[in-house]
């Protein structure tokens, strides 16, 4: 096979897994723009989107879109717990704290989960059907079709919803200055506790659409939340394009990485990419030093 | 919830019957170290649950030589560290006089110079074959050698006239143990590696390594790796429409991988321990009394099919129950049994230890398996 052959596969494949990596990369971003935390429990919700998903149709056999939006409802109502019940009780915490705190939150929901689901790795059955497609000489799933479809739905809503609603623009004037959108009247509290709930839906849905493709475990999050976070830092933590922009680059890098260098350094590459963005460019690949962050 | 609680229990019992060891008068106390949580789970869990099985069932017959067995387990995570931690303090302070475990060859390989140094039989239930080779004094295995699950496959390649492969392996202990087993055997069967990849344990997507071996002159794929991995790169192969044949290591050889690859499984061939195909052997074959013997016990107390993963820690009680029994009480007699040990058929095959081989098994303790129709069949 032509090596341009090849290179268009690395293309399509990096393309499906930067697109998972975007939607999680958001639901960071969300959050820090908020809070200015980073909530490292956000790997955690993508993988309870997945384990609900599966509770849903695998057990109580609802149909699909049922079930899926079932998943995601039961994990934005996690979401909306989890920080009701970690992050508001806290008065007067720093953002370390709070931070701290969202790393011991994952490993409890990761211990429940491996409780109630079990350690074994599960199946969810693919969206529709399994047959590939041919795209020129790469190959995708149909999977594949809605990881693409979902991700740009979730993203256009986020944008309409930042732009044009009133509660959207509110948590928007959070991000530029807290002290000054309270002063004015907006809840605070409250922005934080949407972001929360839009972070965990967004964590959900990654978490959905990716199981039928790579299958689901208590603890996929781990790796799929510290790829997400490399996106959201790639993009500067905006939540728009710029986060979107490095999950897509963070996947296509990888998979040319894994393809025309060495496999072996498939996950290396994700980090040292962290690591020269945290040096060089620590306001993100595509900001300006001052950025509109939401 | 239910699951929630009975694990709970579960959890209570086990720690409780893990701190309280009130040590009986004439009872033999015996370690394991299993990581029966953690990534190797999948491994550590039957282990465990067959070691307890296997020493309830002695110690219900009245013991060995009117001795009681005592079995303490403690979970190692899959953590090399923990694995020292708790083989240290099995020796020190519970004064075992073997021990069983752990269950993955990294752990071993960190715990051999422990039961090397206080000289404590250790029986791994791994399979990587640098744990006993070269032989150690002290340690021993029941886990097939990954180096004769290697020679099984190329033994089939070369039936099939297939020279050029390509393989991808796992980048964990198992995986680089099967890299260069593949590697090392492969000039030995006139077989040429033309590519040559790698997959992390947590990794949802190799089509990039996969397209990579599309573009090789590979004739056939071998994948070396635990699930979820090798379930994935089954559905990778189909994604991508590669038509050559692809086989796996006996890593993968539970009903779970059937499940978790659903029909892209089909066609896979694999070597395995006979467990998985204990019900189609002919009745000839020697490990079938136990081989069913085991399956049905573990049903009965586990209501799940025991897999060849806890017949490893059947076959060490097993031996370990041999070795006392012929008249090991310190752990130096025992071990001088153990390298005695001839001709008993196990879980994993017959094993016949010697002073120069302590993995004991030979090649044919491998059968090759395809999978058809979500189920195993022989190959011939």
């Amino acid at each position: 096979m032509e090596l341009s052959d090849q290179i268009a596969q690395y293309l399509v494949s990096g393309l499906s897994t930067g697109a998972i990596y975007a939607l999680i990369g958001l639901g960071f971003a969300i959050i820090y723009n908020s809070t200015e935390i980073i909530n490292f429990a956000q790997g955690e919700l993508v993988m309870l989107g997945g384990m609900f998903a599966l509770f849903f149709i695998n057990f109580l056999h609802l149909p699909l879109p049922l079930a899926v939006l079932s998943a995601v409802a039961s994990t934005t109502a996690a979401g909306v717990l989890f920080e009701r019940l970690t992050i508001r009780p806290l008065k007067a915490a720093t953002p370390l704290s709070l931070i701290i705190i969202t790393i011991g939150g994952s490993i409890l929901i990761r211990g429940i989960a491996m409780l109630v689901w079990g350690k074994d790795t599960h199946a969810i059955p693919a969206f529709s059907g399994t047959e590939p497609i041919l795209i020129g000489t790469a190959t995708i799933l149909p999977q594949h079709l809605w990881i693409f479809a979902l991700t740009l739905l979730a993203i256009a809503m986020n944008k309409l919803f930042f732009n044009y609603t009133i509660t959207g623009k509110a948590m928007r004037a959070c991000a530029v200055n807290k002290r000054a959108a309270g002063l004015v009247g907006i809840d605070v509290r409250k922005m934080v506790l949407y972001s929360f709930a839009i972070s965990a839906s967004l964590g959900s849905l990654a978490g959905i659409i990716v199981a039928p493709l790579t299958m689901t475990s208590y603890d996929v999050g781990i790796m799929l939340g510290l790829k997400g976070f490399c996106a959201a830092i790639i993009g500067g933590l905006s939540a728009g394009a710029g986060t979107v922009l490095g999950g897509l680059l963070l996947g296509v890098l990888e998979s040319l990485g894994a393809g025309l260098i060495s496999s072996g350094y498939k996950d290396a590459i994700a980090f040292i990419i962290l690591l020269l963005i945290l040096f060089i460019r620590p306001q993100g690949l595509f900001g300006k030093a001052e950025t509109e962050r939401v | 919830m239910k699951r929630f609680l009975a694990a709970a229990c579960f959890t209570v019992l086990t720690v409780l019957s893990a701190t309280i060891c009130i040590a009986a008068p004439g009872t033999i106390k015996i370690g394991a170290l299993f990581s029966v949580t953690g990534p190797p789970s999948f491994l550590g869990e039957p282990e465990r649950n067959t070691a307890k099985m296997e020493v309830d069932e002695i110690n219900a017959k009245g013991g060995i030589n009117g001795k009681k067995i005592e079995l303490i387990v403690y979970d190692t995570t899959g953590d090399a560290t923990k694995a020292v931690q708790a083989a240290n303090r099995l020796i020190k302070e519970d004064k075992v006089v073997a021990i069983i475990g752990p269950s993955t060859t990294g752990e071993s390989m960190a715990v051999l110079p422990v039961a090397e140094k206080e000289q404590i039989p250790l029986i791994s239930c791994a399979a990587g074959s640098k744990i006993t080779d070269p032989v150690k004094k002290w340690v021993f295995k029941t886990a097939q050698n990954d180096g004769l699950a290697v020679a099984k496959i190329y033994e089939y390649l070369n039936k099939k006239k297939i020279s050029k492969i390509a393989i991808i392996t796992v980048s964990d202990g198992f995986g680089s143990s099967g890299r260069e087993q593949l590697k090392v055997n492969a000039a030995k069967f006139g077989i040429q590696i033309v590519e040559d990849s790698t997959f992390g344990p947590k990794d949802t997507d190799m089509t990039a390594q996969l397209t990579k071996i599309r573009g090789s002159q590979a004739q056939a794929i071998i994948c070396w790796g635990t699930n979820p991995g090798p379930a994935m790169i089954a559905k990778n192969v189909k994604q991508l429409g590669i038509k050559l044949p692809l086989f796996m290591s006996h890593g993968v050889s539970s009903k779970k991988f059937i499940e978790l690859a659903g029909d892209a499984a089909d066609g896979i061939i694999l070597p395995s321990g006979r467990v998985i195909v204990s019900d189609v052997l002919p009745s000839s074959d020697k490990q079938k009394k136990s081989l069913i013997a085991f399956v049905k016990d573990y049903q009965k107390h586990y209501k799940t099919e025991g897999d060849h993963f806890g017949g490893h820690a059947w076959d060490a009680v097993m031996l370990l129950k041999n070795a006392i029994e012929k008249g090991g009480e310190t752990p130096s007699q025992i071990r001088d049994q153990l390298e005695k040990t001839q001709n008993i058929a196990g879980i994993g095959g017959i094993f016949n230890f010697s002073p120069t081989d302590h993995a004991g098994l030979s090649k044919d303790a491998f059968v090759l398996v395809q999978i058809k129709d979500k189920d195993w069949a022989l190959v011939k």
